[in-house]
């Protein structure tokens, strides 16, 4: 390593830094609001108090939100008209870690990002730049589902699927993992599970499927060992292309992303095993020294109220209330229909299962699969 | 290669001027070409056996060697071997047929002359293009297996075979038969008819020209070419990383998929371990290649 690169670095990113507070400084003014260490809209007057407060902010900074990625673009457009409040959205294209180092480089300014919506690991990794929060429909989310002082909770996300282009795949169904043994299949895998988080879901499933668990995914190694031996695996990475070119009929794939297959591939289907149905979330936080700390929260609270759980149903993810609001009658039926059917209990790998399972893989799928 | 001759010529033929007492110049144009060898084969050459013997700390190790001894890396090392063996072997001998009737031919006819430059041409077509070209016509859903599956023979559209041993050492022989006709063309040219008069003039049949004049001649000069086919295919990545991205089906592949980790797993020491076995299996058949050209050499000049 370099010491002197690293030093002068630092010294650069300092400035930037000092830089960037000085300017931001004369900007933020909400020093008279209590709102930024509220842990919930009741025990701080109520949610009358937060969207004045709110309205008076004026402004909320999002990060990596793309328009077209969970129906994100309705749901900007639906919260300012509902509120008023102008949304500054940006890098649309950013990656959870390129949110959090938002928060970091820009912390002191009017610029840096109010909210996240980042991936599980960058989110367990990084609470402490987080605030808790707990929005007033948290009792209807799943203890597994959030931080138990709502340092981040999770917002939305789906089901390992098998997507599958039923005019390619012999007797144009499938019904269990164990189909995908039966000549005429050819399996593939979207990356490689030693390299790709959701190509190890997708071993992760198999190994559920048969007989294994979310601490065992040899099971799932063996699968993929068997497909290979039968001639049923096909050794490319799956993609949009290689589904609309049908070199890759079926493909293990997050639910939300295969559902898009169907604008190229009319016949594409998704099948959720019962026995094996693994779920995987993304998680909002709100940042802890956001510029618009009011604003923040009730973008939270907009979130996971029946109207913003909805909106993101339409965009074919799953809101974490999905099942109480089912339950309770509000769930848009329509855009509930329109998802791949789920019957079985969700299972959601923890960040050391799917390390122990990425250990594991690295030692063995090679073996498995040449 | 011009620049690099001329100065020695020049020095060479004026042999009164030299004293002795000058330095001579002559190797100064080769500079160029040393100086770009020791960058790209050689220094590359000893970071790998540096590499090769380190831990991921820089400490001193052979356990790299000693982990390339799992069932998938030598299932890796057996596949390229048997994909660059039969791929030179069988390309060997089609393009020594192809270079023949070209040599046959009109020296100046079109046949010869599109012949040669359509090989030289596609000894280069490795890579995406020709992976491309094989996936778009006999793959899962090339054109031709879509016309098949159409007649209700769907061998092609239900198999994987593309992705296998076999796949492999069909897409590679698109590049072995032009590039022996390249290397082989030279050998026959040198081949003088006379020879084959002075067998007849002298009462030998056609077979006793090839069993005692022209095979003799030529057999090095094919088995060099079939070795450097073999080192050319044992290396090749492109092709095949364009056609399996999935594994490590081929030693460069397993190189590959080593050195690449986004979590963390990468496996830098071993992989170099891989490359420098290779490097060492090359470099065996290129010595080998250079011996037996420089045999032919003796009489085809």
């Amino acid at each position: 390593m370099n010491w002197h690169r690293i030093h002068r670095l630092g010294l650069v990113l300092g400035i930037i830094t000092l830089l960037s507070a000085a300017c931001g400084s004369t900007g933020g003014g909400n020093t008279a609001s209590t709102w930024g260490t509220a842990t919930s809209a009741a025990a701080n007057g109520g949610m009358d108090a937060l969207v004045t407060a709110a309205k008076k902010e004026g402004k909320l900074n999002v990060i990596a939100l793309p328009p077209d990625w969970a129906n994100y673009g309705a749901i900007i457009s639906g919260f300012t008209a509902k509120y008023g409040i102008r949304i500054d959205s940006a890098n649309p294209n950013g990656s959870s870690q390129q949110e959090v180092d938002a928060i970091k480089q820009l912390q002191g300014t009017n610029r840096a990002p109010d909210v996240v919506d980042v991936g599980m690991k960058v989110a367990l990794a990084n609470t402490s730049i987080f605030t808790p929060y707990q929005v007033s429909t948290w009792n209807d989310i799943l203890a597994g589902q959030k931080e138990s002082t709502g340092l981040w909770v999770q917002d939305y996300g789906g089901f390992m699927g098998i997507g599958y282009d039923t005019s390619r795949v012999p007797g144009g169904t499938i019904t269990a993992v164990s189909d995908l043994l039966k000549p005429g299949f050819k399996v593939a895998l979207a990356g490689d599970p030693t390299q790709s988080n959701q190509a190890l879901n997708g071993v992760i499933l198999a190994s559920v499927a048969n007989g294994g668990s979310l601490d065992d995914v040899s099971k799932g190694v063996d699968f993929f060992h068997t497909l290979k031996t039968k001639g049923n695996f096909v050794p490319v990475v799956g993609t949009s292309a290689t589904v609309k070119a049908g070199q890759t009929p079926v493909l293990f794939e997050w639910d939300y992303l295969s559902t898009s297959h169907g604008k190229d591939v009319k016949t594409w289907k998704i099948f959720v095993p019962e026995n094996a149905t693994i779920g995987g979330y993304y998680a909002q936080a709100i940042s802890k020294t956001a510029p618009h700390p009011a604003a923040a929260r009730l973008w939270e609270e907009y979130l996971y109220s029946d109207e913003g759980q909805n909106l993101w149903l339409k965009g074919g993810a799953r809101p974490v209330r999905q099942a109480a609001m089912e339950k309770a009658g509000t769930l848009d039926k329509a855009a509930a229909a329109a998802l791949p059917p789920v019957t079985g209990t969700p299972q959601f790998p923890t960040q050391d299962q799917q390390t122990a399972a990425g250990t594991y893989l690295a030692s063995h799928w090679s073996q498995a699969i040449s | 290669m011009t620049a690099a001759g001329n100065p020695a010529i020049s020095t060479a033929a004026r042999p009164p001027m030299r004293t002795g007492r000058r330095l001579p110049l002559a190797w100064l144009g080769v500079v160029p070409f040393f100086a770009y060898c020791g960058l790209f084969l050689l220094l590359p050459t000893l970071i790998i056996t540096g590499g090769s013997f380190a831990t991921k700390d820089g400490a001193f190790t052979l356990s790299n060697f000693t982990d390339i001894n799992q069932p998938y890396l030598v299932k890796a090392f057996l596949y390229s071997t048997i994909i660059a063996a039969v791929s030179a072997v069988v390309g060997a001998l089609a393009g020594a047929l192809l270079a023949y009737a070209v040599v046959t031919s009109n020296p100046r006819g079109i046949l010869r002359r599109s012949v040669t430059s359509a090989s030289g041409v596609l000894a280069q077509f490795g890579g995406v293009t020709l992976a491309f070209a094989f996936l778009a016509t006999v793959g899962q859903v090339g054109f031709i297996s879509e016309i098949l599956l159409q007649r209700g023979i769907d061998s092609l559209s239900r198999s994987t075979w593309l992705y296998e041993l076999p796949g492999l050492i069909l897409v590679y022989m698109y590049f072995q038969v032009p590039l022996m006709v390249i290397v082989f063309l030279p050998a026959l040219d040198g081949v003088r008819p006379q020879w084959r008069e002075a067998t007849e003039s002298l009462g030998g049949s056609t077979w006793h020209y090839w069993r005692y004049v022209a095979g003799p001649l030529l057999a090095p000069s094919f088995l060099g070419c079939t070795l450097l086919l073999f080192a050319n295919a044992f290396s090749a990545y492109a092709t095949a990383a364009a056609l399996v991205s999935q594994g490590s089906i081929i030693v460069p592949l397993a190189i590959s998929n080593l050195l690449t980790s986004e979590t963390g797993r990468a496996q830098p020491g071993l992989a170099q371990a891989l490359a420098l076995s290779m490097i060492i299996i090359v470099t065996v058949v290129t010595v080998l290649y250079s011996l037996l050209q420089r045999r032919t050499s003796r009489w085809l000049r």
